[in-house]
């Protein structure tokens, strides 16, 4: 126990940084991966195309080729950055967005299809049929689907540590090496302030889902 | 089979033909509706009368043929498409209205997202309409909360909102308790008096005698008889249409 309330604030300094790559991951890959789920419903085929392509690479391949990609390969293509944080963000994203693609694409596919008929028939563009009409009825299917998949995003931002990135698995490696008689404490630790994220997360979930059904 | 030209057709349908895999279920249809006409198409289920209503604003597309609509070829997909659709109104079997948008909001979102109406006018023209298909009540209500026939008259009025140079009627009154159809049908006749260019996709055959002026038959992907209610109804001259009409009047 004395390992974890002695280097608090090591743990302190992880978890705010897993919190921040989880933030920022978030937010990019539920835009992007909404993105993605617009093009996959779109009238053009080669937006259609690209979208399935994506998710079908990404969703289908480990997250650490992703990291692997974002901090080694793009470095050598030219593409450096001061900070690996950037890269464990661009790989974080880049692999939660093609989850998120697919979890809105079943909410989309969950709005009957005559509701898309109706809005098209008065004039609607397919913009504004997906972001009036679909996505705020899908919204309420897809928040549970969602918030699982942000879960798994904290999670998997542990990988992050495994490319130089300090976060709290990072932390808790390097407070495993200097504490060798104590490393079970020192895991026990780590997967408390893991849970300090991921807890509240799943009662925002059933929080907002209340909400979202009542609205209707 | 016969065509009734005009010059001045509002909608028109030229050698229309569409499959569905092997089914062939809209076969050459040639179909001209004048402005401030009614047609009702009727005939056996699975005749393609659906399809050639849905074909019309393109929520179905066709294999080859034309169709125009006044005068205008329909665009393919994209801004043109959409900009037709708005002049053509469409009423939904199972009415479609949004499930998360009041019934004010129901109506006011086309004329202000499409057409750029100011909300304040929007609401109140939409109030209007509201208050002429009965259901100023409802206002702001969710659609889930009214009964079948009030969300078909709901549906119209979005529709109206819009103010479309045709009407499309795709199986108005199909999914309605039978003590609600009145309620919907007496608004189309309303509708129709008004002098409305209406099509009409139907089993109404009460609203067909009262308020069509031509009754479209069609059977297996083809238009078979065109002609006035009148002379449809008493003197059918296909086998098929006197084959049909006969098994409405048996029961």
């Amino acid at each position: 126990m004395d390992v974890i309330i002695e280097n608090l604030p090591q743990y302190w300094d992880g978890f705010l940084r897993t919190l921040f790559l989880s933030l920022v991951s978030g937010i990019i890959a539920l835009i992007f991966g909404t993105v993605l789920a617009a093009a996959r419903v779109s009238p053009v085929a080669a937006l259609r195309g690209f979208s399935m392509t994506y998710v079908e690479i990404v969703r289908n391949t480990p997250l650490t080729i992703a990291f692997f990609f974002a901090a080694v390969v793009l470095p050598r293509l030219g593409v450096t950055f001061q900070q690996f944080e950037v890269a464990a963000i661009i790989a974080l994203s880049a692999y939660t967005s093609a989850f998120i693609a697919e979890a809105v694409r079943s909410g989309v596919n969950s709005v009957p299809v005559g509701q898309a008929e109706a809005a098209r028939s008065i004039g609607m563009k397919f913009s504004q049929v997906l972001t009036l009409i679909i996505l705020p009825q899908a919204l309420r299917t897809v928040i549970p689907p969602l918030i699982n998949i942000l879960i798994a995003l904290v999670k998997n931002s542990s990988v992050a540590g495994a490319f130089y990135v300090l976060e709290l698995f990072g932390q808790g490696k390097q407070l495993a090496n200097a504490n060798g008689d104590a490393v079970m404490w020192v895991l026990v630790g780590v997967a408390f302030f893991y849970l300090l994220i991921t807890i509240p997360l799943g009662y925002l979930a059933s929080v907002v889902e209340r909400k979202v059904a009542i609205a209707r | 089979m016969t065509t009734q030209v005009s010059g001045d057709a509002l909608v028109s349908l030229k050698a229309v033909n569409k499959h569905y895999g092997q089914l062939h279920v809209l076969k050459d249809i040639n179909l001209n509706v004048r402005k401030g006409e009614v047609v009702v198409v009727i005939g056996p289920s699975g005749s393609g009368k659906s399809t050639l209503c849905r074909a019309i604003n393109r929520l179905e597309t066709i294999d080859d043929g034309d169709i125009k609509i006044d005068g205008v070829e329909l665009p393919a997909e994209g801004k043109e498409l959409a900009k037709l659709r708005a002049d053509v109104g469409m009423v939904f079997q199972s009415f479609n209205l949004f499930a998360h948008k009041t019934i004010l909001e129901n109506i006011t979102l086309g004329p202000i997202k499409v057409k750029g109406v100011p909300k304040g006018e929007a609401d109140k023209d939409a109030m209007a309409l509201l208050e002429r298909v009965g259901v100023g009540q409802q206002a702001p209500k969710l659609p889930a909360q009214l009964s079948g026939g009030q969300q078909q008259r709901v549906a119209i009025a979005r529709a109206l909102a819009m103010k479309p140079k045709v009407m499309l009627f795709d199986e108005p009154t199909s999914a309605l308790d039978p003590e609600m159809i009145n309620e919907v049908l007496d608004v189309m006749v309303q509708l129709a008096k008004e002098g409305m260019t209406m099509i009409v996709v139907t089993h109404e055959m009460g609203f067909a005698r009262k308020a069509a002026d031509r009754v479209v038959f069609m059977a297996d992907g083809q238009i078979v008889e065109d002609a006035t209610p009148e002379e449809f109804f008493t003197n059918p001259k296909s086998s098929r249409a006197k084959d049909f009409l006969s098994k409405l009047l048996s029961h």
